[in-house]
């Protein structure tokens, strides 16, 4: 690619603080800083503070938009509640996956979170159905920054940081804060499988704000550290969590990928009747977890095979820095998807025992 | 880094480094960095014979997966057995600890076709 990357308005601060910068869909993103074992296992220890500023962040406005996004989504979202996320898909007409995304439900609008790689179909995708309707979408992307503090203390440092008790905002909820035209959204919400938060402010703070979460490179902060891409990928396996392009594309419907528990089948979304047949039909395959005997680790495209037949593939993989094990999400046949079913995975011409096993591979601990 | 001088080397970033009819195989510096943290490495058998730029092992990190090419074409005479349970000696010390296998070359004079240090920097600048 010749074009100039994006970059977000905590790129200076990445560099700074050592990271490996690397393109990802279009923006320049730190892979890592101190290395992604390390970032991975300060996550799931401690806290670490993720740049996310490049995923897209829209705006959808106007007197229609609730039901315009109903249409669009999986999810029910006809009794939405004010103050809270919805974790859904949005799908075309043959139930292909078009991206998965977070709505949440503001006072006066619908704050949408989509993948960096997806946002400029999804943006073209809902102003496409807007037709008659009161709706007006706004892209904030690159007018706001997002971080995401994540790991077992990430909500107490959040408090000890805003002096808000960020345990007060449930799972999938978030708070917002004003000043002036200024508002600063935190979203209990995360990409780890660890609690945590995703903080969203306008570019123009990030000067203010960014200090405070990390310190400076003489004086970092004792606890937050940065995280790159590499632990973010790493962390979200091991939590089951499927990621656009690899789990997840047009190719696939949302119950195949696992995903049924954000599909209302009896709403109307576009996709539904595709999803309805297929449902009745029964499912071709499906996206299972897979734990392989030994250390090596499978790659997107490696076959799953059971005996001389080939039965999936493998999306994602990883040898688990928390749990030690070789893990692996798949696709494979239904009749070879159940839990505890003997497969095998291909390494050049080598195979390797895999087994069916339930995701998400790793459930943190609840407190309490 | 430094890239040594004493060897030749592959643009798939395989190191080569000839004394006698023997020809130690690893992975440069460069391209353990690229790779992040190693966590495995698959090795042939020792006494498997081997063509020329066959894929003859692989080294696995938390990010991806390398090919090893061999370069020449010979007998495996040895492999790195310290690298079964600490296959981060290659993000550690890649041109030395971290070889991965030795090879009995049939005509060592294949090496002169591969890269020079120098050409090598060139190549991952």
């Amino acid at each position: 690619m010749t074009d100039e990357l994006m970059k977000t308005p905590l790129h200076d601060t990445h560099v700074a603080f050592g990271a490996r910068m690397v393109d990802f869909a279009g923006w320049s993103m730190p892979l890592l800083f101190r290395g992604i074992i390390d970032e991975h296992n300060h996550t799931r220890t401690a806290c670490s503070a993720f740049d996310v500023s490049h995923m897209g962040r829209l705006k959808l406005s106007g007197g229609d938009s609730g039901a315009l996004l109903d249409r669009l989504c999986t999810r029910n979202l006809a009794k939405p509640e004010v103050g809270r996320s919805y974790y859904t898909h949005m799908c075309n007409e043959d139930g292909g996956i078009l991206d998965d995304l977070i709505v949440s439900r503001f006072e006066t609008h619908w704050g949408i979170v989509c993948n960096a790689s997806n946002r400029e179909k999804i943006v073209n995708w809902i102003n496409g159905h807007v037709g008659e309707m009161d709706a007006t979408l706004t892209d904030e992307t690159t007018a706001t920054a997002m971080i995401a503090l994540q790991g077992p203390r990430a909500l107490a440092l959040a408090q000890e940081l805003t002096g808000i008790d960020p345990a007060t905002i449930k799972r999938y909820w978030f708070t917002t804060h004003e000043l002036l035209d200024m508002r600063i959204t935190v979203y209990r919400c995360g990409y780890t499988g660890e609690d945590g938060l995703e903080i969203v402010f306008p570019s123009g703070l990030a000067g203010l704000i960014v200090p405070r979460v990390l310190g400076t490179t003489d004086t970092p902060h004792p606890v937050i550290k940065p995280a790159g891409l590499g632990a973010r990928d790493t962390l979200r396996i091991e939590a089951g969590m499927p990621l656009y392009g690899h789990e997840l594309s047009e190719d696939v419907d949302s119950i195949t990928a696992g995903q049924g528990w954000c599909v209302d089948l009896e709403t109307d979304f576009i996709g539904a009747a595709a999803m309805r047949r297929r449902k009745e039909m029964g499912l071709a395959s499906k996206l299972v977890g897979l734990e392989l005997a030994g250390k090596r680790t499978a790659r997107e495209h490696y076959k799953v095979l059971s005996g001389a037949e080939h039965v999936g593939e493998v999306t994602s993989g990883v040898l688990s820095p928390t749990l030690g094990k070789s893990l692996a999400m798949a696709y494979v046949s239904i009749e070879h998807a159940d839990e505890g079913a003997r497969l095998e995975v291909e390494f050049g011409g080598k195979r390797v025992a895999a087994t069916v096993v339930p995701l998400p591979f790793y459930r943190r601990r609840k407190e309490g | 880094m430094k890239t040594p001088s004493d060897r030749r080397y592959r643009e798939t970033h395989e190191w080569f480094l000839l004394e006698g009819d023997i020809v130690t195989i690893g992975l440069t510096a460069h391209a353990a960095d690229e790779l992040t943290d190693i966590t495995y490495v698959d090795l042939p058998e020792v006494g498997k014979t081997v063509a020329i730029d066959e894929v003859v092992a692989e080294v696995e990190s938390v990010k991806a997966t390398a090919e090893i090419y061999t370069g020449v074409a010979g007998q495996i005479v040895e492999v790195n057995t310290a690298l079964v349970d600490n296959p981060e000696l290659i993000n550690d010390d890649a041109f030395n600890d971290g070889w991965l296998l030795k090879i009995r070359a049939d005509s060592p004079t294949a090496l002169d076709d591969l890269m020079s240090a120098k050409a090598y920097e060139k190549h991952i600048s």
